[in-house]
């Protein structure tokens, strides 16, 4: 079983949060919303109706890109792609296909066993999402506000081999959405989508197979990595049997824990990609790429070797804190807080990640606080806390002073004296206590 | 060039337009010879010639990402042949997309 | 005050003004003549009950707020807009009122108007002829005095040639100088809109109230080049250089139409004009190239007439639009895009660089609109090849986006011809007051057709 290898490669879609729609003026925000209350002519497709570019949405598309080490076309262009779908208003979805925004980028990978490959990433392009539909006995029911809310589209080369650098991937691109801030990227709620064409050949051979199985709607990480295993599995068996494969897409079933088969080849679109001729093109100078970029904030990769070389974290660490970007900032404030009672970094980092500190409730300065009071060999004798309170009023008259002024909050460098001349191992609140009554009397 | 009914065929089922064989006989006829005149173009050289898909010349039309309006739902839904509860309707379609 | 609906638009502002006859006359006495004039020549597919303000007629492709939108289609014989397009609601702001809506070829795919859903219109020079189309019925009210000015769209020349057939005046703007939105899309990269009128001044006027970006059409281009104003020097067309093309004289010219033209190009150098000739020398392919991009646009811009959210099903299109949604649909489909669309979209390149070049050596371009005047109903009808060349003389011009204007210049066998003047892109200022210089030292633009004692 062994001597064949997995090919596979990755779309991923994913839908922007801007304010409006792709081409026109009605709220894109229509999550929850009543059905066909977040609509205009131009995203119902009504006759007469015209699309017009929004701009955030192209920077973002090209933020993505920029973040995939993509280059940036000079000049790009929408194209229709032409079919017949009830949730598709005007027959065709604005797309690009001849000439994306972006092109020939990249993404490093790591597979269970945490060795590196670099993933080709052929294109990043913009297009619209369509409406939505809900299936009842016999009709189908249609919801068009999410009809045109804009939608990028991340195309890789089929450089996958194992489904650990699939998951790999989509979390990467998922942590980089939300980095940029560009899209929740929520999977459950349909933000990120994924679909996998997975097909399996001959170690040693390196062609592309000529049979592709398409997986699509399939709503988790988790859900994507077992049916790819499921379906490189089950292309082994067959090719081992003599079977040809055809080109098909498959869905995932998670109550037989098996793929399923959802259209076969012979019912292949004709998309009949043209330019859309009411769309001019978008030409982009360096100059606006270059300012576009630099307004970029530091992403997920940067900062992991930056949290390893500055902090001295370990990888693994450093890699849990970048989950997300309010996370990595809290752990730094927490850093910079806790530099004057000397806690270390290293121990923020562990306290963090072993407590699974909740960032929205718990403060950086408690977290120090309490990692100072947890040092081995606590003080706990009064009468030592006090003698070296005494010291450290005695030394640092100016914030008695303000203290007594009115600026409580001095009482913060004084406790910070105290924790350095016992080397952190006094608790917290019983040096405020000392302190407090020592200042007020 | 010379249509096949089964070109029309299949070039209907692309369009969504139910013909009946009359039709897809007559089209095949009259869009074979539409092509033939249309296959003139080949006598042009075009080597080194920029296609024209927009005359304007305009490039980077883009508008703010602001709200303007939203159509209410009756408007929305006001020449719709069918509808339930502000859904649009429409005979069932497999969920295979 | 039977003569309230023979005045031009800028005559009948004027005669407001001037408290001449009240707003309530004047919609009274074209609901008259309606009444009398349009169940002969199927003119209107809507008439407002109670018309206000100026009367206008619009092509019923022009979206209207509340008021039905056939387009020439049984497929949208009960659309009612929720919205109106730009053009509707900048003339509601300059106090243009609408009479009614249009006849048209369905979807403005033809040339003769018949290919409507409800109906030929019939030209009111001669009743058993073609009024021309896809403007049908905007040229045929403006030419029985129906409406003061009407709007018309023109993709391949669907507002000059009826113009001409009609013996009105119409001016096809340069792509992008009005915005399309509210227009229901037939060849998206070509549609434009227009006024047709019974004079070059009303165009003018008309121009102006309907240009300028909207911020819905992305292709409408600045407003600063918007601008039109009119010729200070009347009468006199000395330092003009007029462009006649060798290419719109060959054969399938009607000999009749050609000495009308010919007689309109010397009476152009009679009034001091300088004539040259020139050469397009890719006319010939204009029609071909044309057939495949209008066709390609067609498919897609049909696509959205599904039955789910307006009008009725996809079998309800008539012949004309699904031959054209075949023969589009054909041409995008996999292995045919680069042998036709990209062809196709090269040769409008050069079909482009030849009025460039030809512009070098004149101000404007001089031909006819038209190969021939009016023919009968039903003549063309089962030929649609034939009646595609019928556009060989405005197509060029729909391809390279610039702006034509058709001049009453004279009858031939009795039926009106128009004189056709292109200029550069943009340039709608050179053509109107060349066009105005001709037509006002001419008496075409006076001559109406006899529509009976009834009218």
């Amino acid at each position: 079983m062994n001597q064949y290898e997995p090919v596979i490669g990755l779309e991923v879609h994913v839908e922007l949060n801007t304010k409006s729609k792709m081409f026109s003026g009605s709220s894109a925000d229509y999550f929850s919303k009543e059905p066909n209350s977040c609509t205009d002519p131009t995203n119902l497709g009504l006759p007469g109706s015209l699309p017009y570019i929004n701009e955030q949405a192209i920077e973002d598309c090209m933020k993505i890109g920029l973040a995939l080490n993509c280059q940036i076309a000079d000049v790009s262009r929408f194209e229709r792609k032409n079919y017949f779908y009830p949730d598709l208003p005007k027959g065709y979805q604005i797309s690009q296909y001849r000439w994306p925004l972006c092109k020939n980028g990249w993404l490093e990978v790591e597979d269970k066993d945490g060795n590196v490959t670099k993933i080709r990433i052929n294109r990043v392009h913009q297009e619209e999402d369509t409406g939505k539909l809900t299936h009842t006995d016999g009709q189908t029911l249609i919801d068009f506000n999410r009809s045109s809310v804009p939608l990028v589209e991340i195309v890789s080369e089929p450089d996958f081999h194992d489904s650990s650098q699939v998951r790999d991937y989509a979390k990467k691109l998922q942590q980089i959405f939300r980095y940029l801030g560009v899209s929740n990227a929520d999977m459950e709620r349909g933000d990120m989508r994924l679909e996998a064409n997975v097909s399996v050949r001959k170690i040693g051979e390196t062609e592309l197979p000529n049979y592709r199985i398409e997986l699509k709607n399939i709503n988790s990480f988790r859900f994507m990595v077992a049916a790819i295993e499921y379906e490189i599995k089950r292309q082994i068996e067959a090719l081992e049997k003599g079977e040809k494969l055809t080109q098909e897409t498959r869905g995932w079933n998670e109550n037989k824990k098996e793929t399923f088969l959802q259209r076969s080849k012979e019912e292949a679109h004709d998309y009949r990609y043209f330019p859309d001729p009411d769309l001019p093109e978008i030409r982009m100078e360096e100059s606006r790429v270059k300012s576009l970029e630099s307004g970029m904030p530091e992403l997920p990769e940067a900062k992991v070797k930056r949290f390893i070389s500055d902090y001295g974290i370990s990888k693994a660490n450093a890699q849990i804190l970048v989950d997300s970007k309010e996370l990595a900032n809290y752990f730094e404030k927490t850093v910079e807080d806790g530099k004057d009672i000397g806690v270390s970094p290293t121990d923020i980092a562990n306290y963090i990640i072993n407590r699974k500190v909740n960032i929205d409730e718990v403060k950086p300065k408690q977290v120090v606080e309490e990692i100072a009071n947890r040092k081995v060999g606590v003080v706990e004798d009064e009468g030592e806390i006090e003698k070296v309170v005494d010291e450290v009023l005695m030394e640092n008259e100016k914030s008695v002073d303000d203290y007594k002024n009115g600026k409580t909050n001095a009482i913060q460098s004084l406790i910070g004296g105290v924790m350095r001349k016992t080397g952190g191992k006094v608790n917290i609140e019983t040096v405020r206590r000392v302190l407090q009554e020592k200042l007020e009397s | 060039m010379k249509l096949t009914s089964d070109q029309v065929k299949h070039t209907a089922k692309l369009a969504k337009l139910p013909l009946t064989e009359e039709q897809i006989e007559v089209y095949a006829e009259q869009i074979s010879r539409i092509l033939d005149y249309i296959d003139q173009l080949n006598k042009v050289g075009t080597e080194g010639v920029e296609p024209t898909f927009n005359v304007t010349g305009s490039f980077n039309v883009m508008k703010k990402d602001e709200v303007t309006k939203n159509l209410t739902q009756d408007a929305a839904l006001q020449n719709a042949s069918s509808k339930n509860n502000h859904f649009f309707v429409t005979k069932g379609v497999f969920e295979n997309e | 005050m039977n003569d309230i609906t023979g005045l031009t638009l800028i005559e009948t502002l004027k005669a407001l003004e001037e408290k001449k006859f009240s707003s309530e006359e004047l919609n009274k006495a074209y609901l008259e003549r309606i009444e009398k004039i349009n169940p002969r020549l199927n003119i209107f597919l809507e008439i407002k009950k109670n018309p206000q303000n100026m009367p206008a007629a619009i092509k019923d492709i022009i979206c209207t707020q509340n008021i039905r939108t056939t387009a020439g289609s049984k497929i949208l014989s009960n659309f009612v807009p929720p919205y109106s397009a730009t053009v509707i609601d900048r003339l509601k702001e300059k106090g243009i009122g609408i009479i009614g809506k249009t006849n048209l070829d369905e979807f403005a795919m033809g040339s003769s108007g018949e290919n409507s859903a409800y109906g030929p219109t019939k030209n009111p020079w001669n009743e058993t002829k073609v009024p021309g189309g896809s403007s049908s019925g905007s040229a045929a009210a403006v030419a029985a005095d129906l409406c003061t000015f009407a709007l018309g769209t023109d993709t391949g020349g669907s507002i000059r040639q009826p113009a001409s057939l009609c013996g009105v005046v119409g001016l096809k703007p340069s792509y992008g100088r009005v915005p399309r939105y509210g227009a229901i899309a037939m060849a998206s990269s070509l549609d434009q809109i227009g006024p047709i009128t019974k004079s070059v001044a009303d165009a003018r006027l008309v121009l102006e109230w309907i240009s300028g970006p909207d911020g819905k059409d992305s292709n409408c281009v600045d407003p600063a080049s918007c601008k039109v104003t009119p010729c200070a020097a009347r009468g006199c067309l000395a330092g003009v250089r007029v462009g006649v093309p060798r290419e719109y004289f060959g054969k399938g010219l009607d000999k009749g139409v050609e000495k009308v033209i010919r007689e309109a190009i010397k009476k152009l150098e009679e009034l001091g004009a300088e004539i040259v000739e020139v050469s397009l020398p890719h006319t010939e392919y204009a029609v071909a190239a044309y057939y495949i991009i209008m066709s390609s646009e067609v498919s897609s811009n049909m696509a959205k007439f599904d039955g789910i959210r307006f009008g009725s099903g996809r079998e309800d299109f008539g012949p004309e639009v699904k031959r054209r949604i075949m023969l589009g649909t054909f041409a995008l489909s996999t292995g045919y895009y680069d042998d036709y669309f990209a062809k196709a979209a090269e040769v409008r390149t050069l079909i482009k660089q030849d009025f460039e070049k030809a512009f070098e050596k004149c101000e404007v371009i001089v031909g006819p609109v038209s190969p021939t005047v009016a023919w009968n109903l039903g003549e063309k009808i089962e030929d649609p090849l034939t009646m595609y060349l019928s556009d060989v003389y405005t197509i060029p011009a729909s391809l390279a986006g610039i702006p034509g204007l058709s001049v009453p210049c004279g009858f031939s066998d009795g039926l009106p011809v128009g004189l056709q003047i292109l200029g550069k892109y943009l340039d709608e200022e050179t053509i109107l007051n060349i066009g105005e210089i001709y037509e006002q030292s001419t008496d075409w633009h006076n001559k109406k057709p006899d529509l009976g004692k009834e009218a």
